[in-house]
């Protein structure tokens, strides 16, 4: 029991031996030694809690919590001590506060639970008692024998048993788990292949023993005995064998395969990162101010200790003749009374810090952040995905990115090779309609005619539908997937659809090309490839595989050609292929590469070598030797292979696009715009990255383009760090631009880290080509460790961006076409690069202003709340005197001040988003976390001060040291001048206190929703109403009537109501004088833009987006200028519709209609934009 | 872009996207203005052309105000006296020396004046108090409101917040607590010397100082109706520093008890440790005749309430009142003031406006 208590806790760990025993089915030895093992199920538990743990679980975690442990720990001080306050005035707030996150988090964990339940629940097939039984994927047991047809995706770690293939191989992607897409090949053991059937698997004796569960998804060491007519036959097990969770059956009708790990120990579920907590800048500044005020309240407290101690030393103020002590307050022992007033005073100041204001936050940005879901213009109609929120803890910082960091391929790019354009033995080709076109002719070729390829052309075709290691998946035909290639079918392929697989998405675009244009690959079997040239079957003998790798740069293949000719085909990067050419048209087609690659193709250069019989042996035996060597075998087989590819003759070179993103150009323009600078990491080469980063705008062509590249050295590094931080200094005029590929990165950061930075800070654009995964994140870790620790963002779409994304302040993923992993560890998604600019301009922006004035704000309140409490007790001996009634303690901060801070949070917007939109330079306003600035923070701080001295002196000075204001009681008793207590005179403090503090927000809220009036009178309209009610009753369960009828006989008085009125302006004007000098004197430009009154700036944005960013800005000024002349003469009405901020053209009154209608003609198409 | 134009736009794209468009439910989010954050609103923005006209009307309601107030503050006519005795010349200086809580023979002393103006309409007495803490925590929380509501259980047994003030000699003490004990005892007597020589004693009103909902709700006698206070009484004490009991502190029944009002106007503690009470209202006996003539006055004062211990002062004030209560010049001073600064920025907006108002409007931002 204990134990198992220790498991569910997960102290120990389940398993002590080091391998486990898996009977396949579950078929235990009937003698023997067995020993019962335990395994976990095949559950998948994310949720945090179960109903039975939530409640001690989720209290451990809040209270863990510095600030609520501080407010438990003043709750706790209370109940100990004779307090001024009760108990409850921290209590209750306390409680609230923990329940309203404890629904958060149970709501957030019932999602899990739901989303758990989906993936437990799905249904799978399981072998159990000779039939195929359907059941839940939750109830798989380890030994269970699991069948999963094509496309599933396995429910647990398989160990593959047989396929419906005779050889017992079958086809998978691991897409999802380590972003590959190509096909890999699983094989089972021989003695199990043979059991494709049911019955044949019921009469299969076997035992699986393999290590215990490990996270590593590329290690497995098992065996597998199988007992086959009384002998037992040992059989290896490796990775090769073992089908993992996640993994997803292609190409191969089903397979069986017994569950050796299951649940939370499958490989999948080992690898789920507890995801690292990341804290946004605001929330460190949040802990900041929070000390400062922690030290205030010591502050406060100490003073107070102190100063009560001073005035106590004369008898007749410490006990006076009407005031004498009882005999126990006498009689205990000073220490103990000082550590007592200590903390009493501590506990009548703790509300300076603000109770609320981590559940204000939290709900704030859990709240908040469904408005990036929502949004619309982040919504992907082709592919129906909008954007995805992971972690709303970090909305603000979108507003604060400084550096971004993108992916290229699948990012910027949609990571869609298409073929584009070819050149055979130095003719250039296009294609069109599936047809090579020769540069200068036209396509005007009747259709259906088959057109004649010279022999250069067709051995180009061959050779490039040939030269590849692409696999192909077929699909049945009542499989409704849309893959299928129409041309296909115009090329008179009967066959079913097929679909291309590759490692490499170039080789698979070449592949589908030579499809279109003719000559089609249709398989490999075997050893044996065959093509379909014309309709013509070809049967090619594949010899020898030479396979590509990053050095060379290059990857051929030796083939047997029909007639028996042994012919190499290679390509590769040109200038791994060019210098080994020497025959063909060599010059005439490395300038045609360079003009594909000018024009952003990525460029493939192919060539091949025919082998005399006596060649071909001299080859064959130089890489036999070679690959079996046992020394040296890299340098031997690199040997070799530049042996053999040698003497090419050139055959063409082909230039296939990777498609740039819509926008990206605009995208990449507005971040800079907005001051953030614009890092691209890529795997590609330099040549291809160049030519993108040039198509996408993140380079100019004005730019200076400095080069790291290929140094081999430390010392070579930094001479030429230094060489290129001298040409910034010399050149400062002209914008730099700096490439960097990953091996001279490496070097740089290893001993030049300094000089590296420097050099990069004074570039505008830097590109990083050639990068290892864990390169990328080292370089956004270089950054974010910078001493100016800016806030990076990183945004990929591949398994291969995932460390980096993790890495950044902001991890952003794309849902592209490379599987979920990089959506699955970001923490936001969105399904086009173009969004970025939407959500970092926009809601970020929205987001950074309204978290900032909820913090400043939220400590301004506290400071009003209890600074008069403190000035108070200078007036009453520091004898811990509350100013406030018990019950206003406690609701202040979580009834009468609440909500419209709340509301304000969510809904508040500076400027119109197309004013953020089109202008990014407003980014710059809140750049570096300015508004959480200490200056700021301070400013609030003091006002907070200034405003409370007003509310307690002011009713200090009206009310009178005598009782002068006083009720003359005109509404009870005619004439009658009655005085006011203790009570009264808190309760005028705090009433000017909720209406000055509730209208500061006022003040602040620059967009007035219908909730915003709501909350805002509403909080003041229920602060009166609960007075009256509070005060109007004689409660049973107080043991003291304070309050009763005091807010009446305060508001019955007349010059009560002109004692509010001016203590509210006289904290409120001085406010609003220095807004209003600051916007005029020093406006910010977020401040200008919003003097665009709405209509203007609506139609102004219109006119903006439409001269989209090529046309440059001068342009755009010019019509901006020609459309606020025409603005400026209605400049008088429009100031009458400030309310009708609706962006849409039809809502607008008529008189615009006339803008609209210049809009049209202007020459600019609007659909561009 | 106008996000409508464009989403109708795609709006129509979704229904040419054919079948499987239509089964499949779409992710689209809805095109609400809720959704897309674009409710209605109305956006203020504080510049000097909207802030001026505020500024204005705020100075120009604000100063006639703060003048009306201040007149009307100026109308009220106060007089105050110090009978503490602090002084050798002062008549009351040998009742202040000699003061002891057990005396049985009550020390008088009396205090001539001179009111220079007649005092109109209802004349308010006050006594004040100075450095007196009635807002010291252990002394505001020493009383039993329930005991004080006529509950017959905390009359027997006061609530232990009344400590050291319970019991005494193993009784309750009604009313218990520290207020209630050391409630104001001075005997204070108002008396015109008429020119002619005699010596007319003003009638005080002792009632109608209290707050209507605290005689009548908040402290009630125990067994409600009960004349007989003395058997209501039967059992508990009188604060120790009391001269007389509960149930004698009055004639007359309905102001007699829990419910005597110079007891009530004690019992809610002053917030400041310098304060003033309502004692007695001098009703006006005619609109032809002021309530108080200019003349000559003695105030007699039986001297029981000792406050040299702790360096206090003892006052009696004579005031009128206005429609807006007592005297208070700074409420008018207040609003005069801010009245006239709000004014002077208006100015000084205007200028502004006027300079940089439409630069600023023209201006743009600069990317």
């Amino acid at each position: 029991m204990l134990r198992w208590i220790r498991q569910q806790l997960g102290f120990d760990p389940p398993h002590q031996s080091d391998t486990r025993t898996v009977y396949v089915a579950n078929r235990f030895p009937q003698h023997g030694h067995y020993v019962p093992q335990r395994f976990a199920d095949n559950r998948i538990i994310s949720s945090k809690y179960t109903v039975w743990n939530f409640v001690p679980k989720n209290l451990f975690e809040q209270f863990r919590r510095i600030a609520n442990f501080y407010f438990l720990i003043i709750f706790l001080v209370q109940l100990m001590i004779d307090t001024p306050t009760s108990p409850i005035t921290s209590g209750l707030p306390l409680f609230f506060v923990i329940t309203v996150t404890a629904i958060k988090q149970g709501y957030e964990d019932w999602l899990r639970h739901k989303a758990d339940n989906e993936v437990n629940g799905a249904p799978v097939f399981v072998v159990r008692s000779g039939s195929l039984v359907q059941t839940r994927s939750k109830n798989i047991r380890v030994g269970d024998i699991v069948r999963v047809a094509k496309d599933e995706t396995f429910p647990a770690d398989l160990a593959l048993l047989s396929s419906d293939r005779a050889d017992g191989t079958c086809h998978i992607t691991t897409a999802s788990l380590d972003g590959e897409t190509n096909l890999k090949t699983h094989y089972s053991v021989a003695e199990t292949s043979v059991c494709q059937s049911v019955s044949q698997l019921e009469a299969l004796q076997a035992v699986v023993e393999c290590q215990q569960p490990e996270a590593d998804l590329y290690r497995f060491v098992g065996r597998i005995t199988v007992t086959q007519h009384g002998e037992e036959i040992v059989r290896p097990l490796g990775p090769e064998n073992l089908l993992l969770r996640g993994a997803r059956l292609k190409n191969t009708k089903e397979i069986y395969g017994v569950a050796v790990y299951t649940g939370m120990e499958s490989k999948m579920a080992l690898n789920y990162k507890c995801k690292s907590q990341k804290r946004s800048a605001v929330e460190k500044s949040m802990n900041t101010f929070l000390i400062i005020y922690l030290v205030i309240l010591l502050f406060e407290a100490v003073l107070s200790t102190i100063l009560k101690y001073a005035w106590q030393a004369e008898e007749k103020w410490n006990e006076p003749f009407y005031n004498q002590k009882t005999e126990q307050e006498r009689n205990s022992s000073p220490i103990l009374k000082f550590i007592s007033d200590f903390l009493a005073f501590l506990v009548l100041y703790n509300f300076i810090i603000p109770i609320s204001l981590y559940v204000t936050v939290e709900m704030q940005k859990f709240l908040g952040s469904f408005f990036i879901g929502w949004d619309l213009d982040l919504y992907h109609e082709e592919s129906d995905q909008k954007a995805q929120v992971n972690t709303s803890d970090l909305n603000e910082e979108l507003g604060q990115v400084e550096y971004v960091f993108t992916d290229k391929t699948g990012t910027l790019t949609e990571n869609e090779m298409q073929f584009r354009e070819c050149s055979i033995n130095g003719t250039k080709y296009r294609e069109v309609n599936g047809k090579l076109v020769p540069e200068g002719m036209t396509d005007d070729s009747p259709d259906g005619s088959t057109p004649r390829l010279i022999g250069e052309e067709l051995l180009f075709l061959q050779a490039v539908s040939l030269c590849h290691t692409v696999q192909i998946s077929y699909d049945q035909p009542d499989c409704l997937v849309g893959g299928g290639d129409p041309f296909s079918h115009a090329n008179g392929f009967s066959s079913n659809h097929m679909e291309y697989y590759a490692s490499s998405p170039d080789e698979k675009a070449l592949v589908e090309a030579t499809k279109r244009i003719g000559v089609a690959f249709t398989g490999s079997n075997g050893d044996v490839m065959e093509i379909k040239a014309f309709g013509k079957a070809e049967k090619y003998k594949l010899l020898h595989v030479l396979e590509f790798d990053a050095d060379r740069r290059r990857m051929s293949v030796i083939l047997q050609t029909p007639s028996g000719g042994k012919v190499l085909f290679t390509k590769g990067a040109e200038s791994a292929i060019l210098p080994f050419t020497t025959s063909g048209e060599i010059e005439k087609t490395r300038l045609h590469v360079d003009e594909f690659a000018l024009k952003g193709l990525r460029t493939l250069v192919v060539a091949c070598r025919h082998f005399s019989p006596e060649e071909y042996i001299d080859v064959d035996r130089r890489l036999n030797a070679a690959r079996t060597a046992l020394q040296q075998r890299e340098e031997r087989l690199q040997e070799a292979f530049s042996y053999i590819e040698r003497d090419l003759q050139l055959l063409g070179a082909t230039g296939v696009e990777d498609k740039l993103q819509d926008k990206v150009q605009e995208t990449i323009e507005a971040l800079r715009l907005a001051g953030i600078k614009v890092w691209v990491l890529t795997g590609d080469k330099h040549e291809t990255a160049v030519s993108v980063s040039l198509s996408c705008g993140h380079f100019h062509r004005t730019m200076n383009i400095l080069e790291l590249l290929q140094q081999r050295s430390d010392n070579e590094c930094a001479e030429q760090l230094r060489r290129l931080a001298r040409r910034i200094k010399e050149d400062h005029v002209i914008q730099h631009g700096l490439v960097v590929d990953g091996a001279s990165l490496s070097l740089a950061l290893r001993e030049h880290e300094k000089l590296f930075m420097e050099v990069c800070k004074n570039c505008s654009a830097v590109l990083c080509c050639r990068m290892a995964p864990l390169q990328k994140a080292k370089v956004v870790r270089l950054l974010k460790t910078s001493p100016e620790k800016p806030i990076t963002l990183a945004i990929g779409d591949g398994a291969n961006d995932v460390s980096m994304i993790q890495e950044a302040h902001v991890g952003i993923g794309i849902m592209g076409k490379e599987g979920r992993q990089a959506v699955r560890n970001s923490d936001y998604a969105i399904a086009r690069f173009k969004f970025l600019s939407k959500l970092l301009l926009v809601h970020g922006h929205f987001y950074y202003i309204r978290i900032a004035t909820l913090v400043q704000y939220f400590f301004y309140k506290n400071v009003c709340f209890i600074t008069p409490q403190f000035l108070y007790q200078f007036f009453c001996l520091f004898s811990q005197q509350t100013l406030y009634d018990s019950v206003y303690l406690t609701l202040y901060n979580i009834c009468f001040t609440s909500l419209p801070i709340l509301v304000y949070s969510l809904f508040e917007q500076l400027v119109h988003p197309h004013i953020l939109q089109n202008k990014p330079g407003l980014y710059r306003d809140i750049s570096k976390n300015s508004l959480l600035s200490f200056r700021t923070f301070l400013y609030w701080t003091l006002l907070g001060f200034c405003h409370a001295f007003i509310f307690f002196f002011g009713s200090y000075i009206l009310m009178g040291e005598d009782t002068t204001l006083m009720g003359n009681g005109q509404i009870l008793r005619a004439n009658r001048q009655l005085m006011f207590g203790n009570w009264t005179f808190g309760t005028l403090v705090f009433t000017v206190m909720v209406i000055t503090v509730t209208l500061k927000l006022a003040l602040e809220t620059q967009f007035w929703t219908w909730m915003n009036h709501f909350v805002t009178w509403g909080s003041i309209a229920f602060y009166f109403i609960f007075s009256l009610f509070y005060g109007g009753i004689i409660w049973p369960f107080l043991h003291t009537q304070d309050m009763y009828f005091v807010f009446v006989q305060l508001l019955s008085s007349g010059s009560a109501w002109f004692a509010i009125i001016i203590i509210v302006i006289t904290c409120l004007f001085p406010d609003v004088v220095k807004k209003v000098f600051y916007r005029h004197l020093q406006p910010t430009s977020t401040q200008k833009s919003q003097s665009l009154s709405a209509p203007q700036a609506q139609t102004l944005s219109c006119m903006e987006s439409l001269c989209c960013y090529q046309h440059g800005q001068s342009g755009c000024s010019r019509l901006a200028h020609l459309l606020e002349q025409m603005t400026g003469q209605c400049k008088a009405s429009a100031n009458n519709c400030h309310a009708s901020s609706n962006r849409s053209w039809s809502d607008t009154e008529n008189f615009y209609s006339n803008d609209r209608s210049i809009l049209t003609l202007s020459p600019i198409e609007a659909s561009h934009c | 872009m106008a996000t409508s134009y464009n989403a109708k736009d795609e709006d129509g794209h979704i229904t040419v996207s054919g079948p499987s468009g239509g089964t499949l439910r779409s992710k689209k989010p809805e095109n609400t203005a809720f959704k897309q954050q674009r409710l209605p609103a109305w956006q203020p923005i504080l510049t000097a052309g909207t802030v001026l006209p505020a500024f204005f009307i705020i100075g120009l309601i604000f100063i006639p105000i703060g003048i009306g107030l201040y007149v009307t503050s100026n109308n009220i006519k106060e007089f105050e006296i110090d009978y503490t005795g602090v002084d050798m010349s002062s008549p009351c200086f040998n009742c202040s020396q000699s003061f002891s809580w057990n005396s049985t023979r009550p020390c008088t002393c009396t205090i001539p004046f001179y009111l220079d103006q007649p005092y109109e309409s209802n004349v308010f007495m006050y006594y004040g108090l100075s450095n007196f803490y009635q807002n010291h925590r252990r002394y505001v929380k020493s009383r039993d409101d329930n005991q004080l509501n006529g509950d017959p259980e905390s009359l027997k047994g006061p609530s232990k917040e009344c400590e050291p003030y319970a019991k005494h000699d193993n009784k309750p003490i009604a009313p218990c607590g520290a207020i209630a004990n050391s409630m104001f005892n001075d005997t204070l007597e108002l008396f015109y010397n008429d020119p002619n020589g005699t010596k007319i004693q003003i009638p005080l009103n002792k009632t109608g100082i209290a707050w209507w909902t605290d005689k009548h709700v908040k402290f009630r006698n125990p067994e409600g109706n009960n004349h007989n206070l003395t058997a209501v009484f039967q059992g508990t004490t009188k604060p120790v520093n009391w001269r007389r009991p509960v149930y004698e502190l009055d004639d007359d029944p309905e102001n007699n008890g829990f419910i005597n009002e110079d007891f009530i106007v004690w019992m809610r503690t002053a917030a400041l440790p310098t304060f003033r009470k309502l004692y007695r209202i001098i009703p006006r006996k005619s609109s032809m005749v002021p309530t108080l003539p200019s003349g000559n006055y003695t105030l007699e004062v039986v001297y029981n309430y000792p406050v040299r211990s702790f360096e206090g002062r003892k006052r009696m004030i004579l005031s009128t009142i206005s429609w807006m209560g007592g005297k208070n010049p700074f409420l008018g001073i207040a609003y005069m003031t801010v009245g006239s600064v709000c004014f002077f920025l208006g100015v000084v907006l205007l200028i502004i406006h006027h300079k940089y108002g439409n630069r600023n409007n023209s201006a743009d931002i600069s990317n």
